[in-house]
């Protein structure tokens, strides 16, 4: 977890990038056809993924997203990397001599699979959050015929973090202040009733914010007055799944 | 636990997606019904907080550490049905905006942090209840061993999904073995988070567990769900 919130400078929403001009229908569409492109691509096609990072780079560059932005984000992958390094050692197979260290060649390969593909895919999800706000993100989502419900669930969770976070931060502050920081599991009581008295005090102000809105008129349904739609424009940005596609299926289809 | 891309190959993560479909399609037939007025933003307040839980990473050995699932809570507070719905909404924004978890792998973590917890957990949670006696303590010793339950056996089906199509040359029984037993652990602290929350919950606002609505009245009044308190 990046430990940010969608409220929270998640967006770069200042900047006029080209990317932030597209719709965010047409942008969810692009990114998970781009990243099922890349899942789909065979591990030892080792150009293609080139291919793939310099498209992911100048999606990055279209949103204005700086590299560093880019690196620091990335490193929610970090357990999974962790697990793929393993690999080489831990895995069955025919063997290979680096350095003196006996490595599985699948293995190796398997890393080189896990640590590629889930770094395309993290880099894209980046891009997409960085170039959309939130509430267009679930707008677009309803565009797509995502089904109501959920959108409206996840609308609710997405303006409820901010609230949750701040609360947990209050509460964090209090017990660290207070000297409290488990390491060991006999320790974690102080987690868990943190995790507790939480969720109790979200509950209450939660439902306090509804009976607010609900005062005011809510209905049920989100006022779209955040994201005024725009024409929906596929060109270029259709171009980034195309082309990893292409890519994909050259060396699938010999 | 969030299954990156390619950690598992394509046509498994497809497969994985059109099961997933189907169990969120059923949710939402079922739940459907029941999200109206309060019960829309009780249900986005559940996957806020999921999803802000999953932040605090609790010890399990000396090395590693692990974090709240959330599941079994989530279907016990809000009944198995809109339990699951808020998972996959807390999985979906976490691939999309997050990048925790692959946008192609989407199916793979709603199965086993979001189906298996809230369906099988939840089941597990209902048996109990039935032979537990009907008190706090019932709901609560259900609770615990419905959570570490529902923890194993998510990592269980990850098992069996890596040995269907996994992209990793270690072997599945490795990899079974390490998962379970690391599970078996972070299953724990899920249990006794979880334990801790409808506590909680159950001592100051009973009427906001869905599993122990049968307690409800028997403790005290019941204030209305949406009345400003």
């Amino acid at each position: 977890m990046t430990g940010r919130h969608p409220g929270t400078r998640l967006v770069a929403s200042l900047c006029s990038s080209p990317a932030g001009a597209l719709d965010a229908s047409v942008k969810v569409i692009c990114v998970v056809g781009f990243v099922t492109a890349v899942v789909a691509t065979p591990p030892r096609a080792v150009l293609a993924f080139a291919v793939d990072a310099l498209l992911v780079l100048a999606a990055a560059a279209a949103s204005c997203l700086p590299a560093r932005v880019l690196a620091r984000r990335m490193s929610v992958e970090t357990p999974f990397v962790i697990f793929a390094v393993l690999m080489p050692f831990i895995g069955t197979g025919p063997r290979m001599d680096v350095f003196g260290i006996g490595v599985s060649v699948p293995g190796c390969w398997a890393a080189w699979s896990i640590i590629v593909k889930a770094s395309l895919g993290v880099a894209a999800a980046i891009v997409l959050a960085w170039s959309t706000p939130t509430a267009e993100i679930l707008a677009g989502l309803e565009r797509l015929r995502c089904p109501r419900a959920l959108v409206m669930i996840a609308g609710f969770m997405v303006r409820y973090l901010d609230l949750v976070a701040a609360e947990l931060r209050r509460l964090q502050i209090a017990r660290i202040s207070r000297g409290d920081d488990p390491r060991w599991l006999w320790q974690g009581r102080a987690v868990a009733t943190t995790a507790g008295s939480m969720f109790v005090r979200c509950f209450e102000r939660g439902e306090r914010l509804h009976a607010a809105m609900a005062s005011r008129g809510f209905t049920g349904r989100f006022p779209t007055t955040a994201a005024p739609q725009r024409p929906r424009r596929w060109f270029p940005a259709i171009m980034w799944p195309l082309v990893a596609w292409v890519v994909a299926l050259a060396v699938l289809i010999p | 636990m969030h299954v990156p891309d390619g950690l598992v190959d394509a046509p498994t993560s497809l497969a994985a997606g059109a099961v997933a479909a189907v169990g969120i399609g059923v949710s939402l037939r079922r739940g459907g019904k029941e999200l109206s007025g309060s019960r829309i933003p009780l249900t986005g307040l559940v996957a806020a907080f999921v999803f802000s839980a999953q932040m605090l990473n609790f010890p399990v050995a000396s090395g590693t550490s692990g974090h709240l699932i959330g599941g079994l809570l989530a279907a016990v507070l809000v009944g198995p049905w809109l339990g699951a719905l808020a998972l996959t909404v807390v999985l979906a924004v976490q691939a999309l905006l997050f990048a925790d978890g692959g946008i192609s792998a989407l199916g793979i973590n709603v199965i086993n942090m979001a189906l298996i917890p809230a369906f099988a957990g939840y089941g597990l949670f209902w048996l109990a209840r039935l032979v537990l006696p009907r008190t706090r303590a019932g709901v609560l010793t259900s609770t615990a061993s419905a959570a570490l339950l529902s923890v194993v056996a998510g990592a269980a089906a990850f098992t069996i999904e890596y040995a269907l199509g996994g992209n990793g040359a270690v072997p599945a029984t490795t990899v079974a073995w390490a998962m379970v037993t690391v599970h078996v652990l972070i299953g724990c602290g899920e249990a006794a988070i979880t334990t801790l929350v409808v506590g909680a919950v159950l001592t100051t606002r009973p009427d906001l567990v869905y599993g122990a609505r049968d307690l409800v009245g028997r403790t005290r009044p019941v204030p209305e769900l949406q009345g400003l308190r």
